[in-house]
């Protein structure tokens, strides 16, 4: 069991009612907090539309997740 | 250099800023709020962003237009928080020796920002609704 930091922005913190949080898990990649997180707050934004970034540097979902590690699901860009 | 900003975007300080670069031909393009979307009247925006990943990436944006254009100068600055139609929600400038090059890398490098940077957009319509912009 890892201990990871999420931050949640726009439509994700939404639907999550939080900014962050801290979080127990078991998994193993980035995809596998994504998908639990999914479940636990049914986000509606498949993984397939959304980017990760972990610790400040855009990740792959493959990338494996480590203790301390702070994860950002970050949703289709719509600046400018 | 991006950077985000929680205040109307100083276009006059920046076009200074430009004045500093002597290079031959400058590109600026403004993004400016829309009032409308689609048949609704859009009363404001919410912009939102993640001011490390959003400067990372714009760098890396930089970087890919430098390899295709010879760059002399960029700067880019986003609004972030509550915008009103009319106002500037970002401010691109693009500066080359050359008049093509700089309408070009410019085009790139805004189209590269619409697409990638991490920043959101959530409007705020006249019949009380909302929505979040690009939302699957």
């Amino acid at each position: 069991m890892i201990t990871v930091r999420i931050d949640y922005v726009a439509m994700l913190r939404e639907q999550a009612g939080r900014a962050s949080e801290s979080r127990n898990t078991n998994a193993a990649t980035a995809e596998a907090v994504y998908r639990e997180t999914q479940a636990a707050y049914t986000f509606t934004i498949p993984v397939a539309a959304l980017r990760v970034a972990i610790n400040d540097r855009m990740a792959n979902w493959t990338d494996p997740v480590r203790d301390g590690d702070r994860l950002v699901f970050l949703p289709p860009s719509s600046g400018g | 250099m991006l950077t985000v900003t929680d205040q109307p975007i100083d276009t006059t300080a920046l076009r200074r800023e430009c004045a500093l670069h002597t290079a031959g031909a400058l590109v600026i393009f403004e993004g400016v709020v829309r009032d409308f979307h689609q048949a609704q009247k859009v009363l404001r925006l919410e912009y939102e962003a993640n001011p490390a990943l959003a400067a990372a990436e714009y760098e890396l944006i930089v970087q890919e237009a430098s390899r295709m254009y010879p760059l002399l100068w960029t700067r880019c600055v986003h609004r972030v928080g509550s915008a009103s139609p009319g106002e500037t929600a970002v401010w691109l400038g693009v500066a080359t020796a050359h008049r093509a090059q700089a309408f070009e890398a410019c085009r790139f490098i805004i189209d590269q920002i619409k697409e990638r940077l991490p920043v959101w957009k959530k409007e705020y319509y006249e019949n009380g609704e909302s929505g979040w912009i690009n939302a699957p």
